[in-house]
């Protein structure tokens, strides 16, 4: 299941360790997640609902569903597909809810680590990685957090060549941008990069901004500063349909995050539902990596994604079916058949149009939602607008929420792209900088470039929908529909 | 395995518990959480909230524009307990 050799990639994996699951040695590297690991030995149940003891396995693969969860060295709930493999480590399926221990010292108080900056940046993807970069540029002290073993957010799986201009790396691959970037980050003598660090909520104390976070599960740390960006990205579209919890049924990036960060193949044989460019490019990426993909189901009448991406696949002899969507997954402990059905004028399945494919992946491509819970603890102003992919936090134009202090960028902002996420974060960064006096005002000129670059890049028939949706978020802008 | 679709992956809750809870006459989306325990497992809502918002929509003809999604509260997502509280264990 592990590839070994691809067009795109080369994949460089750390030294061999042994892992037990349920007893048994498994093979594993370092720099991998047990998730990996286990799927790449052909182990896709990674635990047993609570109440109607389904079979789980990965679905998002970022830490976000927590449909991963395993007993990990005896300590249970431990997102697998986040937490890396170490030498010797005990893996058991978890059944349910675990019982609290019935014996326990009661706990010492003990001060939480306390690390000082003027910007906190949570999320180290496209978005973060620019906001960082350039609030330390403009002289402020950063500190970014990301709850991700590895920097680059969701561009360490991104194999295709970027638009736009040469300065938003325009032709340049966007696993290589998240090296570049993160390169230019690790340069900053004003900045510190914290990882496997997940932020669980956002306080006002005093003057100052409280960002609690959690170091590899067990650290409690006490990020402080006056300013906090929130750059957490977002989080892969579930949609209803029969067994849709079934081991074999993943997000889309889930399936890149194995086959393109990891070199683990997903499965053999794949349908895709949804043909946007997400459903579309994973398409072309799966039969680079030599998967099967037997066919793209696609609710709408026309494919959503770019004419030249789906010319592509079809090229490659995969069959896009329009007006078309997924009934149910089939097989008992994992995915084996996926059936289909075409649509009516009132999106009701047609009976007699049902086709089974055997496939052992179904990949969802339907679309991501923007990832505001922290936001939204925190008492920023939410507001739903389609366009933008569901609710989103009201901003200004420089990416201010309408708590003061609290800035927001990439696809946390609005489901985008992440040329356009760079751009927000390079915003954001700045106008933080500023906010706080940091910055002086020549760097002004570096955010109106970057609102210029943005409407440049939303011109275009895609991006006008995206700039209709920005001007319902903005503040004291239109009213939703 | 019987057929199921389910919309809260966490407490194990599907398309019909929903669909039967606003057929009984539960519309608000509070208190769908706290009766079906949608939104209350380890990811908090990250799947299921958009799900259960749509399904909300059809039923009761609103917008999901005037659906406010349930409240966020700390920690957004799941802490060991003796991390919050100290321990010496490690």
């Amino acid at each position: 299941m592990r590839l070994n050799e691809h067009p795109v990639l080369r994949f460089e994996r750390g030294r061999e360790v042994t892992i037990y699951f349920e007893g048994q040695p498994i093979k594993a590297y370092e720099g991998e997640t047990i998730a990996t690991a286990l799927h790449a030995a052909g182990i896709r149940v990674l635990n047993y609902s609570p109440n109607k003891k389904r079979p789980r396995g990965l679905f998002c693969a970022i830490g976000k569903c927590s449909s991963c969860l395993m007993v990990v060295n005896g300590i249970p709930n431990v997102r697998s597909c986040i937490t890396l493999v170490e030498d010797g480590m005990r893996i058991e399926r978890q059944h349910g809810r675990s019982r609290l221990p019935t014996k326990a010292k009661p706990p010492e108080f003990k001060d939480a680590k306390v690390v000082k900056a003027d910007i906190i940046v949570i999320g180290g993807g496209p978005a973060g990685l620019m906001a960082a970069i350039h609030a330390s540029r403009a002289g402020a002290k950063v500190v970014l957090i990301d709850e991700n073993p590895r920097l680059g957010g969701q561009l360490v799986k991104q194999t295709h060549k970027f638009f736009g201009k040469r300065e938003q790396f325009a032709g340049v691959r966007g696993v290589e941008i998240a090296k570049i970037l993160e390169k230019e980050l690790r340069k900053s003598e004003n900045a510190e990069v914290f990882l496997e660090t997940s932020a669980v909520g956002i306080f006002q104390e005093g003057e100052e901004k409280l960002v609690l976070a959690v170091r590899k599960e067990r650290e409690l740390i006490e990020f402080r500063g006056r300013a906090v960006i929130v750059a957490t990205g977002a989080m892969e579209r579930m949609i209803p349909f029969e067994n849709n919890d079934l081991p074999g049924v993943y997000g889309a990036g889930a399936i890149q995050t194995l086959m393109n960060t990891y070199g683990v193949k997903p499965g053999d044989r794949v349908l895709i539902v949804g043909a946007g460019n997400v459903g579309l490019i994973l398409a072309y990426q799966l039969i680079q990596a030599g998967v099967e993909v037997k066919a793209i189901v696609e609710a709408m009448p026309k494919v959503g994604g770019y004419f030249v991406h789906a010319a592509k696949v079809r090229r490659l002899g995969v069959p896009i079916l329009t007006r078309h969507t997924i009934l149910r997954a089939e097989g008992r402990e994992k995915v084996e058949r996926a059936v289909v059905a075409q649509l009516d004028e009132n999106w009701m399945p047609i009976t007699g149009t049902e086709k089974t494919f055997e496939v052992d992946v179904i990949a969802l491509a339907v679309g991501l939602r923007p990832s505001i819970e922290l936001l939204h603890q925190a008492g920023c102003q939410i507001k739903f607008v389609r366009e933008l992919g569901g609710h989103v936090a009201v901003r200004d134009g420089w990416m201010e929420t309408t708590v003061r202090g609290i800035f927001v960028a990439g696809d946390s902002a609005g489901i985008e792209e992440a040329t356009t996420a760079m751009l927000e974060g390079k915003i954001a960064g700045i106008a933080a900088a500023l906010r706080l006096g940091i910055a002086d005002e020549s760097w002004v000129e570096e955010i109106e470039k970057a609102q210029r670059d943005l409407d440049e890049f939303r011109s275009g028939p895609f991006g006008r929908r995206v700039a209709e949706g920005i001007r319902k978020a903005l503040l004291g802008g239109v009213a939703g529909e | 395995m019987a057929g199921k679709t389910i919309v809260c992956r966490c407490n194990d809750v599907t398309v019909e518990e929903i669909e039967a809870l606003i057929d009984s006459g539960v519309t608000d989306i509070e208190e769908i959480k706290r009766l079906l325990r949608v939104g209350m497992g380890p990811c908090q809502g990250r799947t299921c909230i958009p799900i259960v918002i749509s399904i909300l929509a059809r039923k009761t003809g609103k917008k999901p524009e005037e659906i406010a999604p349930p409240k966020a509260r700390v920690p957004v997502r799941p802490v060991r307990v003796e991390v919050i509280v100290g321990g010496a264990d490690e």
